[in-house]
Formats: C-alpha cells, sequence, structure tokens
C-alpha cells in the first residue's frame, strides 16, 4: 500500500464515520436510538439487512473458498429467500403489532419471563463473541499481509466502530450501512474487471469458465443425497434455510434492521430485496475466486498464499525445505500450463478427441500441482500430519500483486467497511437486547426514556470493549467463513425451535418450551463433538429437537395434571 | 409497549405485483430460476 491507498482508506472510512455521527446527533429518546427514527425506506433497510450480514469475512474469505473449492458454497444460501418470505409474512407483522424493541420482548408475551430471558441469553452469548470474529477476522488477515500489528489493527477499527454506534445508535448504523455496502459493491465490481483484464491475451470469459468448469470449480449444485458432504442442494436448502430462518428472524442484529421500516411495507420489501440478491451477490464473489483461480493457472502463485507466514518458517530454519517446495511448485505449475495451452488450442481446432485428451492431462497436471501445495500446507501446519488454511490469503494476495495504486486502496476499504457495518449491526442490537430485556426489565424499570438511552450507549460502549478483547484472544484454525456459519448453526436451531412453537404452536407453554431448549442446546454440542455430518444439519437438528420435546412436555405435565386432580 | 395501528394487508403498490402472495411468488419464481442457472453452469462447464 502506497500514500494514495492510505489516503483513500482513511478518508472513505472517517469521512462515512463522521457524517454518520452529524446526521444522528442530538437524539434523546430510546425510540428514535433503538429502532431509528421510524422513517426508513426499504432500500436503506435491505442494504441494512445485507451490509449486517456481509462482514469483511465475506469478501475476504469467500473468494478464497471459490478458488480451493468453486461455486459450491453458494448453496449455503439457498434457503435464504424462503427464509425470509416466511419472516416477511408471519414474524414481521407481529413483531410490528406488538411494536417490540427486541425479537426476545415477544417471547416474554407470549411465553413467560424466564424464556424470554434465555433467548436474549442466548443471543448475547452467541453474538457477542460473533462481533469479536467480526473485526478479528480482517485484522489477522491484513495486518499479517501488511505487516501492521495486530493488536493495534484489532484496538482501532474496533474503537473507531464503537465510537459512531455509540453516539448515532440504529440510525447511524443505517445510515453509514447504506454508504459502506455502496463503496462494497464498487470495490468488487472494479477487481471484477481488473480480472477479466489481467487474464491471459487471448483468453476470454468463455475461455476461462471452461478451464474453471474442467478443473471441478463450477460445480454450483449438487442434488446428491448424502449426510457428510458439506454443501448440497439439499443442506443449502433445508439447513440454510432454517440457519437463514433463526439468523434473519429471531437475532436481533439483524430483526432491529427492519423493525424500523416506516410501515409494514418498507420492512416486507427491505426483507424481499435481500431474498432476490442475496444469492446472486454469494455467487458474485465466488466467481471472483473462480477468475482468480483461472489466472492463477496461468500466472504463477505463492505455493502457499500467506506468504508473511512462509517468509518466518523460512527464517526460522525450514528454508532448505520450503525452497524444495517452491522448486517442485515452479516445475508443476509449467508442466500445468503446457497442458492448459494444448487443451485451449485443441478446443479452438473444434477437435473433440484431443480437446478430450488434454482436459483430462490438464486435470492430472493440476493435481500433481496441488500435490505440491498440500506438502506446503503440511509443512506450514503447527502440528505435523495437518495441512494449514491459507485460504482467506488468497484474494488479498491477488489485490496486491495485480490491481493499481488506488484500487488497492479501494478494496482494503472494502474489507473495513465490512467488518464494520456487520460490527455496528452487532453492537447495536447487543445494547438493545442488553438494556431492554435485562436492564429495564430485571435491573431498573421504570426510569426515564433519556436514563435508557445512556444506559444504552454504556452498553454500546461495553460491548464494543468486549468485542476487541474476544477479537484480541481469537486464534481460528477454520477457513473464517466456516468457522463463522459453524458458530452460528451450534446456536440458531434452538432459538429457531422456540420461536416456531411460540409461532405455530399455540397450545405449548413457557416452561415445556424453556426445558426443551436447555436439553436440545446440550445434545446439538455434544452431536458436534462427537459426529462429522455437515454443522447446516445442526440447524435442523436443534431447531426440531426443541420443537419436538417442547411437545412431548407440554403432552407430559398436561397428562400429569390430568391425573393429579 | 404500546400497539401500533398499521394493517397488515398494506398492498405492496409494485408494478404488476398488487398483492403480497404475488410478489412472493416473483421472488421464489427469481429463486428457482436462479438454481436452474446454476445448475446449467454446472452441467455445460463440467
Amino acid at each position: 500500500m502506497n500514500t494514495l491507498d492510505y489516503a483513500v482508506l482513511l478518508v472513505t472510512l472517517l469521512s462515512i464515520a463522521a457524517y454518520g455521527m452529524w446526521a444522528t446527533r442530538g437524539r434523546r429518546d430510546l425510540s428514535g436510538y433503538l429502532k431509528g427514527a421510524g422513517d426508513t425506506r426499504w432500500l436503506t433497510i435491505g442494504l441494512s439487512v445485507m451490509a449486517t450480514q456481509a462482514s469483511a469475512i465475506t469478501f475476504l474469505s469467500t473468494p478464497g473458498q471459490g478458488y480451493q473449492d468453486g461455486l459450491g458454497f453458494v448453496q449455503n444460501y439457498f434457503g435464504a429467500p424462503l427464509a425470509l418470505i416466511v419472516i416477511a409474512m408471519v414474524f414481521l407483522p407481529i413483531y410490528r403489532r406488538l411494536n417490540v424493541y427486541t425479537a426476545y420482548e415477544f417471547l416474554g408475551k407470549r411465553f413467560d419471563q424466564k424464556t424470554r430471558l434465555l433467548g436474549a441469553a442466548l443471543f448475547l452469548v452467541q453474538r457477542g463473541l460473533g462481533a469479536g470474529i467480526t473485526i478479528y477476522a480482517p485484522a489477522i488477515v491484513l495486518s499479517t499481509v501488511f505487516g501492521w500489528p495486530l493488536n493495534p489493527t484489532i484496538i482501532y477499527s474496533g474503537l473507531l466502530v464503537t465510537l459512531y454506534t455509540v453516539v448515532g445508535g440504529s440510525e447511524a448504523v443505517n445510515l453509514t450501512q447504506k454508504y459502506q455496502i455502496g463503496v462494497i459493491f464498487a470495490g468488487m465490481v472494479a477487481a471484477f474487471f481488473v480480472l477479466l483484464a489481467k487474464l491471459p491475451a487471448g483468453l476470454g470469459f468463455g475461455d476461462a469458465l471452461t478451464i474453471a468448469g474442467g478443473m471441478h470449480r463450477l460445480e454450483a449444485v449438487d442434488f446428491a443425497v448424502v449426510t457428510d458432504k458439506r454443501y448440497t442442494f439439499w443442506t443449502g436448502l433445508l439447513g440454510g434455510g432454517f440457519l437463514a430462518l433463526s439468523y434473519f428472524g429471531t437475532d436481533q442484529s439483524q430483526v432491529q434492521r427492519y423493525l424500523g421500516g416506516a410501515s409494514l411495507r418498507e420492512s416486507r420489501l427491505g426483507l424481499m430485496f435481500n431474498a432476490l440478491f442475496k444469492i446472486p451477490m454469494q455467487f458474485f464473489i465466488l466467481l471472483l475466486g473462480v477468475l482468480v483461480f483461472v489466472l492463477y493457472q496461468f500466472e504463477r502463485p505463492p505455493v502457499f498464499f500467506n506468504e508473511a507466514a512462509w517468509r518466518r518458517v523460512a527464517a526460522e530454519g525450514g528454508g532448505e525445505k520450503l525452497r524444495a517446495i517452491e522448486a517442485d511448485f515452479a516445475v508443476a505449475h509449467v508442466a500445468e500450463q503446457q497442458q492448459l495451452d494444448a487443451w485451449l488450442a485443441a478446443k479452438r481446432r473444434s477437435d473433440g478427441a484431443a480437446t478430450e485428451a488434454a482436459r483430462a492431462a490438464s486435470l492430472a497436471a493440476h493435481q500433481r500441482v496441488e500435490a505440491v501445495r498440500d506438502r506446503a500446507k503440511e509443512a506450514m501446519a503447527p502440528t505435523p500430519g495437518k495441512k494449514s488454511n491459507d485460504g482467506d490469503y488468497v484474494f488479498i494476495t491477488f489485490i496486491l500483486h495485480y490491481l493499481p495504486h488506488g484500487v488497492i486502496g479501494l478494496l482494503v476499504t472494502v474489507f473495513f467497511a465490512a467488518a464494520l457495518s456487520s460490527k455496528a449491526g452487532e453492537l447495536n442490537a447487543l445494547a438493545s437486547t442488553s438494556v431492554v430485556d435485562f436492564y429495564r426489565h430485571v435491573i431498573r424499570a421504570g426510569a426515564s426514556d433519556r436514563h435508557y438511552v445512556i444506559a444504552s450507549k454504556c452498553f454500546t460502549g461495553f460491548w464494543g470493549l468486549f468485542a476487541i478483547a474476544v477479537a484480541l484472544l481469537a486464534h481460528l484454525s477454520e477457513n473464517l467463513i466456516q468457522a463463522s456459519n459453524i458458530l452460528g448453526s451450534l446456536f440458531y436451531g434452538v432459538p429457531l425451535g422456540i420461536f416456531l412453537v411460540a409461532f405455530f404452536l399455540k397450545r405449548i407453554g413457557g416452561t415445556a418450551v424453556f426445558w426443551a431448549a436447555i436439553v436440545s442446546l446440550g445434545l446439538v454440542w455434544t452431536l458436534y463433538a462427537t459426529l462429522s455430518i455437515s454443522y447446516l444439519w445442526y440447524n435442523v437438528i436443534g431447531c426440531a429437537s426443541c420443537m419436538i420435546l417442547a411437545a412431548m412436555l407440554q403432552l407430559f405435565t398436561r397428562r400429569a395434571a390430568a391425573a393429579t386432580l | 409497549m404500546k400497539p401500533v395501528p398499521e394493517p397488515d394487508d398494506e398492498t405492496p403498490n409494485l408494478p404488476g405485483l398488487r398483492t403480497w402472495p404475488a410478489v412472493y411468488a416473483a421472488v421464489l419464481g427469481v429463486f428457482v430460476l436462479w438454481v436452474g442457472l446454476l445448475a446449467w453452469l454446472s452441467a455445460a462447464f463440467r
């Protein structure tokens, strides 16, 4: 990064944050602070919902996922449109009719206080940890790549978002998210066109897709009915659907975004905006990774994408081993390039038999390249026999090596804008739940609006510092986007079960659903520790277990009560 | 909490889509179209 890149980064981030604080100065009432002024239009809601979900992890890690495994990860989002329709039809009208600040207030009205507090507590634990990952993820990657010190990167970016969220509340979050997502879209589109321009001369978009398809990177939909595969049409539709229903419908960081709509229509249209554009957006980000993959078939990439770590291990005494791997990688990559050239030449001659033979030879050559990369990953792993994951460094490596200055700054701004927009939504929601469901409800009832606004600001500051502390202590071994989804899947199924019972099983009471939720949480975590199934299924298991157990407990307690009469 | 008087049947007021079920059906139709396009992409470049 040069001075121009740093100028783009700092001016963009600071001006959006300053505008958010200026535009929302003087908000004094609790409703305005936690839900906004109640005049938010559908586009702002739609972009805000999108910005809250799409964190820096989405833009850093997803292209790496596309590079390594292709488009299959897009299936993770297949359940989102259906889930958003259910929320717009059922959840949203009830939330708005009851004029709640948080989704968990509804649980208190429908069941009892212990169920409300359980729902709120689960949210605080899961989202508090999630907010730490939100800020840690870009910081670890960017600090490694640019040589920035990790802890100050976490602290300064964490403090910036905490500051404007404390000052401006929900409206500042919505406002800043709108501009941040604009920067994000501009940056990703710029990266796409630069990527196309950087493909070798004579290699068109169609040829790039041919190579990607031949290397199994365009397998976007898999209808296989298996439980041990992470991403299939069915895991996406069912597991992803439950995850989306729980995330968009019961996670306060999302509920808060659409509760502030000017009307039911505006909130619904904001949700439908996401139902329409979530899949194409994820597809586009994955496609960027696939195109980076194609580019690196012709231009030799680093054998291990976390180059800073590679250099460090080399300097610490592993140099000879790593240099041998680099030499093998160079030879394997040249051989693959030759096979690819032969494949494309045969394809242009429309020679079917030669095309098929060259394609098979290219694939074999690529597997030899990947075998060398596997050796590199094993050499970099802290534990012998394991592989270190460098997928999160793929896209940032491409950016640094191929994009012009200024655009590099824009793309780094994208990562920070995404981190800040997500974290702002999370902090705002954590503060709302802390104040409305715990402080105002359990600790200090009946105080003035001004008192609760001050309390909300204090809780926003507290959760901001908590997230920074989690980020400072974090260490993740999974690919970041998957780590984030795994954490969500372990927590989301059970709250969804509670809410579905609340909405659809009117005869079940609070005590039955409360104990069913506790047992189901234990079940999900035990299964996660013992089984090796796709994590998306835990959303279905947690939800189904909670609903079935609640129904059984309700039946049992009713029969027991009838027997004693 | 004060109840807010707000009609659940507020119309979407979108061109060509006059009711909410029509909006939801259109969104579902776009979803099916996307899955179809992605399945075609998977098969065409296999």
